[in-house]
């Protein structure tokens, strides 16, 4: 019993180590504001719950089980809120996504002509 | 592995506040700081593990409701200050204007 809670909290360690890796890479790589929130946005909900569950797995007090309990419902709400509002407030003050200014640029050229070739 | 969870979240953390120093908009750095805040929670709670002492995850209880916080309150105040120099706020059905940079 012991082998196997340690085996799945290893488990979930490590995918939660990698999945924060992953943002973090996302968060510094991705080319837009909207596509690091989405990285973000993963980061702190799926991550965060991966750790705190391989940290449950491991703790031999109800107590301390709590706390972790608590946390993970903290994160799992706070999280998805402040990214609706970070994006709410990106938007409502004209922070473009990429693919917009992108169609625009589509739009100015194939308004001088060719159409076809630009679909 | 506990220790290993750490060091990632170390890793995490340095790239993003790279990202939070770097960002060209004001809203990249305000999303790596939450981020930031966020990687700190979890950190807080590892290193209680780390070094035998839970009740480090009193502090990072306090920490999370803290960053939320602190995050919508940098919101409230980013809206103020672009509506006081930008204009008035482009609401839903108005096309809004291209940005400068």
């Amino acid at each position: 019993m012991e082998t196997v809670l340690s085996l799945l909290s290893g488990f979930f360690l490590l995918l939660g180590s990698f999945l924060c890796l992953s943002g973090g890479v996302g968060i510094l790589r991705f080319p837009d504001f909207y596509t690091r929130m989405h990285a973000a946005g993963v980061t702190d909900t799926l991550a965060a719950a991966m750790i705190l569950i391989g940290l449950m797995l491991q703790s031999p007090e109800m107590l301390v089980i709590i706390k972790l309990m608590m946390i993970l419902l903290m994160t799992l709400f706070i999280s998805p809120a402040a990214s609706h509002a970070l994006g709410q407030a990106a938007v409502l003050n004209n922070l473009l996504p990429l693919v917009d200014l992108n169609m625009n640029h589509l739009a100015k050229n194939t308004t001088a002509g060719d159409e076809s070739s630009k679909s | 592995m506990v220790i290993a969870a750490t060091l990632a979240i170390f890793v995490a953390m340095i790239l993003a506040i790279i990202r939070a120093v770097m960002g060209p908009s004001l809203y990249d750095r305000i999303l790596a700081v939450n981020m930031f805040g966020t990687k700190t929670v979890l950190l807080i709670s590892l290193l209680g593990f780390v070094m035998g002492r839970p009740e480090f995850l009193d502090i990072a209880m306090v920490y999370a409701l803290i960053n939320f916080i602190s995050v919508i309150g940098v919101l409230r105040l980013s809206d103020a200050f672009n509506s006081k120099h930008n204009g008035p706020v482009v609401g839903p059905g108005v096309d809004p204007v291209e940005r400068d940079s």
